[in-house]
């Protein structure tokens, strides 16, 4: 499934990085501790996260991730959006929180690792 | 008997991967001098590697170092630890690397560099410095306090990475020193803005990655000499002794 698809059906903001939509996600991880995720997470992953520090975008290179989901409606920082739209990830905002959001994620077909 | 010494305790070196290269020591003690700081704190991430180089190029200048690390828990909450001795402080990263899991990307999270007094490269630390140790937030701060260390939690008005923003609340009987203040709060404020910081005492700090922000925010100690037993009596309001925020 590409991000574009995601972003039209769940009315995701973007972010950053407009022009890396059209990237395949493979699949999805959720969670809010950095180490977590840097263990967890696989490549082309989509990741659901509330944090909106700049290192989220450092780990989003690292693991080569689709892209960044914020819950919440909380509005990255501006280090982060500069970060992510110089590095190319492409961050998406929702108003929904981490459980609604995943759920509706899982629902158009995307999986974690099992 | 008491002297005052205005103090930035959280200063980073170009050794955190996010610490901008030219913060070597030769430019962290000339614009702490610059400042009128008298005394600084050095705390890279989960590592201590710089402090005896800044050390030395601040002998013979009006200026005392102490050294010190942030370490990261397991909760990925920031604290700051703060010795008087180096023996201790290298005990402690002992600790703390033993339990610090990965590689660094220079790429993704910035070059980890270790400098003598000259300014001159020495190495590359190739640990995750940037990452969380396996450590419980309240062992961290036993392990600080049980080696006499100074143990303050990193800017609790800041969302990332400070123990409100991460935990929601102080738990009660961890053994703090002090909670630091470096986001946007101003120190008169603190307490109506978060409550959570009662009954601990504040202390505002730079936490600098850049040589302009050293002492952009600081706090005088007013103490009988300055050592880290003195700052927590002072910490206390013992006898004398307090505790003046520099804006």
């Amino acid at each position: 499934m590409k991000l574009n698809e995601l972003v039209r059906e769940l009315e995701m903001d973007v972010k950053s990085a407009v022009q890396n939509l059209s990237r395949e996600v493979s699949g999805g991880y959720a969670s809010d501790l950095l180490s977590d995720v840097m263990a967890h997470a696989d490549k082309d992953y989509l990741w659901v996260t509330l944090q909106i520090h700049q290192n989220i975008v450092a780990v989003a290179v690292l693991k080569e991730l689709a892209g960044i989901v914020i819950v919440n409606g909380r509005q990255p920082e501006q280090e982060t959006l500069a970060k992510a739209e110089s590095e190319g990830v492409p961050i998406l905002g929702t108003q929904l929180a981490t459980f609604e959001i995943v759920g509706r994620l899982y629902g158009l077909g995307l999986r974690g690792r099992m | 008997m008491w002297k005052r010494f205005r103090a930035d305790l959280h200063i980073h070196t170009c050794l955190s991967p996010c610490g901008n290269l030219s913060m070597v020591p030769g430019v962290i003690v000339e614009e702490a001098l610059r400042r009128g700081l008298d005394a600084i704190g050095i705390c890279d991430h989960n590592a201590a590697e710089n402090v005896p180089a800044v050390r030395k190029a601040a002998e013979k200048k009006r200026i005392a170092v102490l050294g010190g690390m942030e370490i990261t828990s397991q909760e990925e909450v920031h604290v700051l630890a703060l010795f008087d001795d180096d023996e201790k402080l290298f005990e402690l990263q002992e600790k703390v690397y033993e339990n610090l899991p990965g590689l660094n990307d220079e790429e993704a999270f910035g070059e980890q560099v270790v400098v003598n007094e000259n300014d001159e490269v020495t190495g590359l630390n190739t640990r995750l410095l940037i990452g969380a140790t396996n450590l419980p937030l309240d062992r961290i701060v036993e392990t600080i306090r049980s080696l006499s260390g100074l143990a303050i939690a990193s800017h609790v008005d800041r969302e990332s990475f400070g123990i409100i923003g991460q935990l929601g609340f102080v738990p009660e009987g961890l053994p703090l020193d002090a909670l630091e203040l470096s986001g946007e709060t101003r120190p008169h404020e603190a307490r109506a803005l978060l409550p959570q910081v009662s009954g601990f005492p504040l202390v505002t700090f730079s936490d600098a990655h850049y040589p302009e922000d050293i002492g952009k925010r600081s706090t005088s100690f007013r103490v009988a000499e300055l050592e880290i037993e003195e700052i927590r009596e002072a910490l206390l309001g013992r006898e004398g002794r307090g505790v003046f925020f520099e804006e």
